[in-house]
């Protein structure tokens, strides 16, 4: 299964971490310490792979930023690259050509992505487009509560006035 | 009112999430500042009553403790709040808060199991999801317990989005909650057959862990499993299916016949890199005894290996290293690729091409191999540099030296290793060095040798990664004197100024070592003295013994040097020096009188001969290896209690334990030391006529009339010694027990040196079956009955979860029909599918047939059911 997966810059910035099996806070700051130590150093011609504390991180950079999952020993290395750029094409497709920025501002969207695409650190749907679609509907779903409650606020407002 | 128009001021005023990243961006505060503030805003926020301020704050709360490494947990409760609106937006902030933070531990994971089962009966499915999603990262055994049969009813969801989801949350449920397996894994098995690709790629997941976990409770779903391998064409799911067989076949060889077909199609047929690894390395791992699979599996690695891709260079080698152990072909077949890939720039690919280098060593390319090694050892960075001395040495090592003809060679190899200048591998060498004096009695020469020159090396005592080595090299010079080409030089090396860079520790074996060269000189001296007395021959000049002819200027020179070396350190703070400098300045004080005065005079009635002799006796015992089982061949004597409890001993022996503990000179040392120690004492004992009795002795005996109660009885010891002798052996005398065979068979008969004799303990299966074991194993041959209630056992043991189901079950013969019907089922299926199914079709219904045989006569078999094949 996939442990935790991280997204982090070129410059060693956190963009996101997500976490399936139990780590407590300090344990989280340091294993993010290490790994971005160890994979930012890597050069660009090697392989994707880092052995890590009996497991493997699964890495790939897209840009200027870096995807990391760390897996079991017996796990596949090239299926966890490929949930990767999976990963990363229903990104590019919701933000369309999705870029740091767009991580940055939208970091709870980018979450929310990945919920459907794992559980319990496992591909739970491998089809870009149902992942788009259900996705775009949940935003719906919060755009209409959004509108409903600015109106209703929008009256009370004017009301206390 | 007034707290109404605040709470909505708040709303309005409220920095968003975007507000707050926006700010972090353009902060000039600095980062630990701007992160304070931010806190201190949210914290206050959080109390509102307003539940949109209160999940805003909360959504920033996990912004700042998901990328910033905040502390979230004070949040907890209002997490639970947030999740309890009746909102989506504020429920999926209030869900992704709770599932960041919350551990086992969280006090207030009591109060969200009705929210979490309110919305699992949600009928807005992505409430669900939300609720799902929370369980399957949080799931404690609580929760699991009591939400079990709401998953039970998800699992049967029409809705495949939300019943992936549960499925995937299954895994978790299990896991917490084990009872949640009677209830849920019909239905879950039910899903192996769905058609839907989601659905199935998500189940084949669970059963992937489950199967990791444990493979025996899986077996029985082969059938399916096997299924899901000839149909399907998603590679998501094949890959999970392979890996669940590779578990499976390695509990059931059987299995690996029946899959290794369909497996080799798929790589023949696959594009997929993924899939082709995959398939590789299930057959390398576990179905290795197919020989037309791994065939194939090796092709398929080749290819892998001209790639250019690292990645797929990385991930052959490493399926090279897993098929090594049983064809070695594979790897020879390789060489070079892999000797290129020494040099690569990636140090995972270097690693792995290391190993399969060492993997290839034999008796007759070891000394070219650890010679290409040593030179990469040279210009590498230090953390390979390391890794390459770590695998010679461990390579050379194996199996007591299997593949070292040479000794020479090899000590020398070693002591050239610690001449590399990042060598950190200090006690590994170390070991070796000394493991090798011990076993091969004919490389001590070299031994020493090689020791002389490291102790002489002025660089090495700098280095703290060497100082286990030059311990090694002082122990080795001084254990094995006798084969010094100079004993004053070494006694100068071991005393040199710059010891004092040492650890203490290793100081004392260096001045230990030099007391032993003292003894050997002064013994040598001595007897040489002798001979030319009682033969009174003139041309007594032996030219055997011309290096070790020692004069009396030269021993009184010797002793001068120790003593003026050793002086100052009688001084010295550290208790370990110190009572080894005392040591031999007192031995120094008990003969240096008689040497100074007695000129040439008769040696052999003086005091000093005699200590002399006695301490040639003390260090003339030489040590052997002790075997790692030798502790269990001898048998507890009848009465002797090993698990009472001695508490009281330490009382007792306290003074005594403490002296044992700074004597430390090395562990192998100091066991075989007290052995050797032992022995004296007991000689001394049992035919005291042979010397006055000893003080220590005579301690020993008041000890054993004071403390009667802890010492073996007499009588056993006493009578019958030659039996108690057999009883335990001691160390050396096994080891020349066993030392008859180790010539090895696979010597070559045209080399010019024989291999020297290594001394081998026979640490083989036998001799760790314990008695006991053994008697188990006499009984269970016995009794057929027996055997077979033992199996059941381990298989409830073993089975679990699986046992629980069809125990739990009380209709246990209609699942059986089920399951063979099922099993027909597939089987007919399968009859449409290909033309190859002919042969196949006529095998399992062979297995079938037996299977019900088996079923009929159930007392037969007592294997793991074969409901199988």
């Amino acid at each position: 299964m996939i442990h935790f997966v991280l997204l982090v810059s070129r410059q060693g910035k956190v963009r996101l971490t997500k976490w399936y099996s139990p780590y407590a806070q300090k344990e989280r700051s340091k294993v993010i310490r290490e790994l971005s130590g160890v994979i930012l150093n890597r050069g660009p011609k090697l392989c994707n792979f880092v052995e890590w504390r009996g497991y493997k991180v699964v890495y790939k950079r897209y840009a200027s930023l870096y995807f990391c999952m760390c897996i079991d020993q017996e796990d596949n290395e090239l299926e966890v690259l490929e949930i990767i750029h999976h990963y990363v094409e229903i990104l590019d497709r919701y933000f369309g050509s999705v870029c740091e920025l767009d991580l940055i501002f939208n970091f709870h969207k980018a979450y929310y992505i990945l919920d459907e695409l794992l559980i319990a650190g496992e591909l739970q749907e491998s089809s870009k487009k149902t992942v788009a679609r259900i996705i775009s509907a949940q935003d719906q779903l919060v755009e209409v509560a959004k509108e409903e409650a600015s109106s209703i606020s929008n009256i009370i407002a004017q009301a206390t006035k | 009112m007034s707290s109404s128009s605040t709470s909505i001021m708040d709303n309005l005023f409220q920095r968003s999430l975007e507000d707050l990243i926006k700010g972090f961006r353009l902060q000039l505060l600095g980062e630990s500042n701007f992160i304070s503030r931010a806190l201190e805003e949210i914290r206050r926020e959080i109390k509102s009553t307003d539940l949109s301020t209160k999940s805003t704050a909360l959504h920033k709360l996990s912004y700042l403790a998901a990328l910033h490494g905040v502390d979230m947990s004070w949040a907890a409760f209002h997490a639970v709040e947030v999740v309890s609106s009746s909102r989506f937006q504020h429920k999926r902030i209030g869900y992704q808060a709770i599932t960041q933070s919350f551990n086992d531990q969280t006090s207030v994971m009591l109060l969200i199991t009705n929210q979490v089962r309110k919305d699992l009966n949600s009928a807005n499915e992505y409430e669900v999801s939300l609720a799902l999603e929370c369980l399957s990262r949080i799931g404690t055994h609580d929760l699991a317990r009591d939400l079990t049969p709401e998953v039970f009813t998800l699992l049967g969801s029409g809705k495949s989005f939300v019943k992936k989801k549960a499925i995937g949350v299954v895994l978790r449920v299990f896991e917490k909650y084990h009872d949640a397996v009677n209830v849920c894994f019909k239905r879950l098995v039910e899903n192996l057959e769905s058609s839907n690709p989601q659905i199935l790629s998500a189940v084949v997941g669970v059963f992937c862990e489950l199967a990791t976990k444990d493979p025996q409770s899986c077996l029985p779903l082969a059938p399916e499993f096997y299924k899901v391998l000839v149909d399907s064409r998603n590679n998501w799911v094949l890959i999970k299916v392979l890996k669940i067989f590779a578990k499976l076949a390695s509990i059931e060889p059987r299995l690996g016949k029946k899959v290794a077909e369909p497996i080799c199609e798929h790589m023949r047929r696959t594009v997929a890199k993924s899939l082709v690894f995959e398939c590789v390395r299930t057959v390398v791992s576990s179905l290795s005894d197919n020989e037309a699979a791994v065939k194939l599996a090796v092709a398929k690695i080749r290819e892998f290996l001209v790639e250019d891709d690292p990645n797929l260079k990385y991930l052959g080698l490493n399926a090279l290293s897993i098929v090594a152990p049983k064809h070695l072909w594979a790897v020879l077949e390789n060489k070079e690729v892999i000797v290129k890939a020494m040099s690569d720039e990636d140090p995972n690919v270097k690693l792995e091409a290391l190993h399969l280098l060492m993997e290839m060593v034999n008796e007759d390319n070891v000394s070219e191999i650890s010679r290409i090694l040593m030179n990469y050892a040279l210009k590498s960075d230090p953390l390979f540099c390391n890794e390459i001395i770590f695998f010679v040495l461990s390579a050379c090592s194996r199996n007591a030296y299997e593949i070292i003809v040479d000794f020479d060679w090899y000590v020398y190899l070693l002591g050239e290793m610690a001449r590399i200048p990042h060598c950190q591998r200090g006690e590994e060498i170390e070991h070796q060095l000394i493991d090798i004096g011990m076993r091969v009695r004919d490389a001590r020469p070299q031994l020493v040798r090689v020791s002389w020159a490291l102790l002489i090396d002025p660089a090495l005592l700098g280095n703290l990664f060497l100082h286990p080595i030059l311990s090694a090299a002082a122990w080795v010079s001084g254990e094995y004197v006798e084969f010094s080409k100079n004993p004053y030089e070494t006694v100068e090396a071991l005393l040199q100024p710059r010891t004092g860079l040492l650890p203490p520790s290793i100081r004392a074996v260096y001045i230990h070592s030099a007391f032993k060269v003292l003894v050997f000189c002064l013994g040598s001296y001595f007897s040489s003295q002798e001979t030319t007395s009682s033969s009174l021959a003139q041309e007594s000049s032996s030219g055997s013994s011309s290096m070790n002819a020692f004069t009396h200027g030269s021993i009184l020179n010797l002793v001068n040097v120790i003593e003026r070396d050793l002086g100052p350190l009688s001084e010295t703070h550290d208790v370990e020096v110190q009572e080894r400098a005392k040591n031999v300045l007192g031995f120094i004080g008990m003969i240096k009188q008689e040497i100074a005065e007695k000129l040439n005079l008769q040696y052999n009635e003086t005091e000093s001969s005699r200590v002399t002799a006695f301490m040639e006796d003390v260090f003339s015992e030489e040590f052997g290896p002790v075997s790692a089982t030798a502790q269990e061949k001898a048998c507890v004597p009848d009465g002797l209690e090993l698990k009472e409890n001695l508490g009281d001993l330490e009382e007792i022996c306290g003074e005594f334990l403490k002296p044992v503990e700074s004597e430390s000179v090395s562990y192998t040392d100091k066991i075989s030391f007290s052995v050797s120690k032992l022995r004296i004492r007991d000689q001394q004992e049992t035919s005291s006529s042979s010397s006055p009795p000893h003080e220590a002795s005579s301690l020993l005996a008041e000890h054993r009339k004071r403390h009667g109660m802890y010492y073996l009885t007499s009588q056993k010891e006493d009578p019958d010694s030659n039996s108690t002798h057999s009883d335990y052996p001691l160390a050396n005398e096994l080891a020349n027990e066993i030392s008859q065979d180790p010539f090895n068979p696979k010597r070559k008969p045209n080399q010019s040196k024989p291999r020297p004799v290594v001394v081998k303990l026979d640490d083989g299966d036998e001799s760790r079956i314990t008695p006991q074991a053994k008697k188990n194993i006499q009984t269970a041959k016995d009794d057929e009955s027996l055997s077979r209630a033992i199996q059941s056992a381990l298989l409830v043991k073993n089975k679990g979860k699986e046992k629980d189901r069809y125990e739990g079950n009380p209709n246990s013969g209609q699942q059986e029909k089920e399951e063979s019907s099922r099993i027909e089922n597939h089987q007919n299926s399968e009859n449409k599918k290909k033309k190859k199914k002919k042969k196949k079709n006529g095998e399992s219904s062979k297995h079938k047939s037996q299977r019900r045989n088996e079923v009929a006569s159930a007392s037969e078999q007592v294997l793991i059911p074969d409901f199988l094949l």
